[in-house]
C-alpha cells in the first residue's frame, strides 16, 4: 500500500450501509487534512440489489476520482468478491464480512482480511452497524487515517443523532479495529493453504 | 471562505445558487440530478425563496422566464432528456436577454438513453439547442469545488451579460463527494436591474418590456444584429479580455508534443494519464476548457506551434473534438478517442491511445 495515497472500493449488498461507510472513510480523511473523493455506483439499485462505491485518500490532490485498480477492496456479501477480487492491485488487501462470505480460494498475491462484521455487529445489539466494523478495522491498516480520526470526525457524520446512536457507532469502530490489533485475522497464504487442506 | 465541507455536486450547486442570491428554482425531478432539486426545495424555504416542482419541464423553464423578467436570480437544473424538453423556453430567455443559471447534469442518450455519465450534450449545449440564432454561455466544472464556484461565477455571468448560462456537468460529478469551501454570501438586490419588469415600480417611468417576439423584419434583423454582437463581446473576453485565463486550464504544455484534451470528469483522468506518460517520458500535456462557448481557440492556435499533435478525449462519440479540429486550423493532426453509453474511460485504456500514437510502430 503506497503511503501516498489509498484507493478503496467498498462493495455489499443495497441496505448495508456501504455509501455511508463510504462516506465515513472520506469524511474521516478530509478531518485528518487529507485529499479526499467519493464516488458512488448510482444505478436503477434497490434495497437487496448491490452497491458499491469507490473513495481515494490521498495527500496530494486527486487527479482522477475514479478507481480502476484499487489497493484495498472491502466487501460485504459474496458478489463484491466475485465482482471485484481480480481488480486489486497486487499486494493489496481485501477485506472481507466473513460473517456472510466463506473461506474460499482466493488470490495469494493480496493480503486477505478477514473479519465477521455481522456478527461482531450483533453483539453489539444492531446488525446495521456492520459497515463502521470494517471502517474501526480498516483504519488499522491505513496509513492516512487513524482509529481516532474516526472517532473525530463520527459527529460531523451523524449530525443531530441521539448521543447513544453515536455511542454504539463509536463502539462498532473499536470492535472492528480491535479484531485486527488482537490478530484474530487470518491474512495471506495462511487462508489460501487452509483451503488446499495443506 | 469557510471550513471545508464533504458534499455531492449536485448539493453544491444548491448550496452555492443560495449562496450567490438565488431565491427561486423551477424543476422537474430526473436522474441523475435530482438531489439538486431534494436540496433546494429544503433549502430555499429557509431564505424566504421559492422552490416550485413544475408540472414539466416545460413549464419549469417558463418559470424561469418569468422570474428572470422580473430581475431576480433564478435557476433550473435538468438531466439531458428534461433539457432537451426546456429547450424551447431556452431560445425564448436567449430572445428577450434575460439572465439565469442552467444546469445539466448529463446522462447517456439519444432519447431516454441510461442514467449513466456521459459527454453526449455537447453539440447541444454549444450550439444553441433551441432554434434561432443565439448562444449560451457554457461552463464547464471537473470538481464539486468547481461545481459551487462555477454556479456562483455563472449568475454573475447572466447578469453582466443579460444571457443565460448553462453548467454543463454529467452523472459523475453530480454524484460524486468531494470536499469544498462554499463561497462567500452575495447580498443580491432584486430591483439592480434597470430592464426588468417591475424596476423601480414606485417612481413613475417608461414600462419595461421583455419579451422575443420582433413582428417586424427590420427589428428583428436589428435585435439579431445586437444579439450577435454581444456575442462577439462575450468571445473577445473569453479570448484576450479579462477572463481569458477563467476560461481554460493549461498542465505541463508548453514542453509538450502531444496535447491532451478534455474538459468535465476526463479532465480529471487525463491528468493522472499526463502523469503516467511524464513517468514514461512522454511528453504530454493537458488543455482543459472550462469555458466551452466562447471556446477558448486561442490556447490551441498557440499550442499548435509548439505541439506535434492533439488527442481529444469525450464521452461522446466525438463532439468537442470538431472544435478542436477547428481551433488548431489543419496545421496539427487531431486525434480522438471515446467511449460512450455510459462508460467512463479508464487511464489504461487512454494511455494505450497515447502511446499508439506517439510510438506508431
Amino acid at each position: 500500500m503506497s503511503s501516498k495515497v489509498e484507493r478503496i472500493i467498498l462493495a455489499g449488498f443495497g441496505g448495508q450501509g456501504i455509501l455511508f461507510l463510504g462516506k465515513v472513510l472520506a469524511e474521516t480523511g478530509m478531518h485528518a487534512g487529507k485529499h479526499v473523493s467519493w464516488i458512488p455506483s448510482y444505478g436503477p439499485e434497490m434495497r437487496g440489489g448491490t452497491a458499491n462505491c469507490s473513495v481515494i485518500l490521498s495527500e496530494n490532490e486527486i487527479a482522477s476520482p475514479m478507481v480502476t485498480v484499487p489497493d484495498t477492496v472491502i466487501a460485504m456479501n459474496r458478489p463484491s468478491v466475485a465482482k471485484f477480487n481480480l481488480k486489486i492491485k497486487a499486494g493489496g488487501m481485501l477485506m472481507y464480512n466473513s460473517s456472510l462470505i466463506e473461506r474460499q480460494e482466493f488470490r495469494d498475491d493480496i493480503r486477505l482480511v478477514e473479519i465477521p462484521a455481522s456478527e461482531i455487529a450483533e453483539e453489539l445489539g444492531n446488525p446495521r452497524v456492520a459497515n463502521l466494523v470494517m471502517a474501526g478495522a480498516y483504519s488499522k491498516f491505513s496509513k492516512l487515517i487513524t482509529f481516532d480520526d474516526l472517532v473525530a470526525a463520527l459527529p460531523a457524520l451523524m449530525p443531530g443523532s441521539k448521543k447513544e446512536m453515536l455511542e454504539i457507532n463509536q463502539a462498532a469502530f473499536k470492535k472492528g479495529f480491535d479484531f485486527v490489533e488482537e490478530k484474530k485475522y487470518m491474512f495471506g497464504r495462511y487462508v489460501y493453504s487452509v483451503f488446499k487442506g495443506i | 471562505m469557510a471550513e471545508k465541507v464533504l458534499m455531492k455536486g449536485n448539493e453544491a450547486i444548491g448550496e452555492a445558487a443560495v449562496l450567490a442570491g438565488c431565491r427561486y428554482y423551477f424543476g422537474y425531478p430526473i436522474t441523475p440530478q435530482s438531489e439538486l432539486p431534494a436540496y433546494l426545495s429544503k433549502r430555499l424555504p429557509e431564505v424566504d425563496g421559492v422552490f416550485v416542482q413544475a408540472e414539466s419541464e416545460v413549464a419549469a423553464i417558463n418559470m424561469v422566464y418569468g422570474a428572470g423578467s422580473a430581475g431576480a436570480r433564478v435557476m433550473t437544473s435538468s438531466s439531458s432528456p428534461g433539457i432537451s424538453l426546456k429547450q424551447e423556453g431556452i431560445s425564448y430567455i436567449a430572445g428577450a436577454e434575460i439572465p439565469c443559471l442552467l444546469v445539466n447534469v448529463v446522462r447517456g442518450g439519444p432519447g431516454l438513453g441510461n442514467i449513466a455519465p456521459a459527454q453526449s450534450d455537447y453539440w447541444q449545449a454549444t450550439r444553441g439547442g433551441g432554434h434561432g440564432d443565439y448562444r449560451t454561455l457554457v461552463l464547464a466544472p471537473n470538481s464539486v469545488q468547481e461545481m459551487a464556484d462555477m454556479t456562483v461565477a455563472g449568475f454573475e455571468f447572466a447578469d453582466r451579460f443579460r444571457n443565460p448560462v448553462l453548467l454543463l456537468s454529467d452523472g459523475v460529478l453530480g454524484q460524486m463527494m468531494e470536499p469544498v469551501s462554499l463561497p462567500d454570501p452575495v447580498d443580491y438586490d432584486i430591483d439592480s436591474k434597470k430592464w426588468a419588469l417591475g424596476y423601480n415600480s414606485k417612481e413613475k417611468h417608461e414600462r419595461n418590456l421583455c419579451s422575443s417576439i420582433f413582428l417586424d423584419v427590420d427589428e428583428l434583423e436589428e435585435h439579431n444584429w445586437h444579439l450577435y454582437q454581444k456575442y462577439q463581446v462575450m468571445t473577445d473576453l473569453f479570448s484576450t479580455g479579462e477572463y481569458k485565463d477563467f476560461a481554460v486550464e493549461e498542465h505541463l504544455c508548453d514542453d509538450a508534443e502531444i496535447i491532451l484534451v478534455g474538459y468535465g470528469i476526463i479532465s480529471r483522468i487525463l491528468k493522472t494519464v499526463v502523469e503516467k506518460c511524464r513517468k514514461r517520458g512522454i511528453k504530454a500535456g493537458l488543455v482543459r476548457p472550462k469555458v466551452l462557448w466562447p471556446y477558448p481557440a486561442h490556447v490551441f492556435e498557440r499550442l499548435a506551434k509548439t505541439a506535434n499533435q492533439f488527442l481529444v478525449v469525450e464521452m461522446s462519440c466525438g463532439q468537442m473534438v470538431e472544435d478542436v479540429k477547428l481551433s488548431v486550423n489543419g496545421k496539427k493532426p487531431v486525434y480522438f478517442f471515446g467511449r460512450t453509453g455510459g462508460t467512463i474511460p479508464s487511464d489504461f485504456e487512454i494511455l494505450n491511445e497515447v502511446d499508439k500514437l506517439v510510438r506508431p510502430d
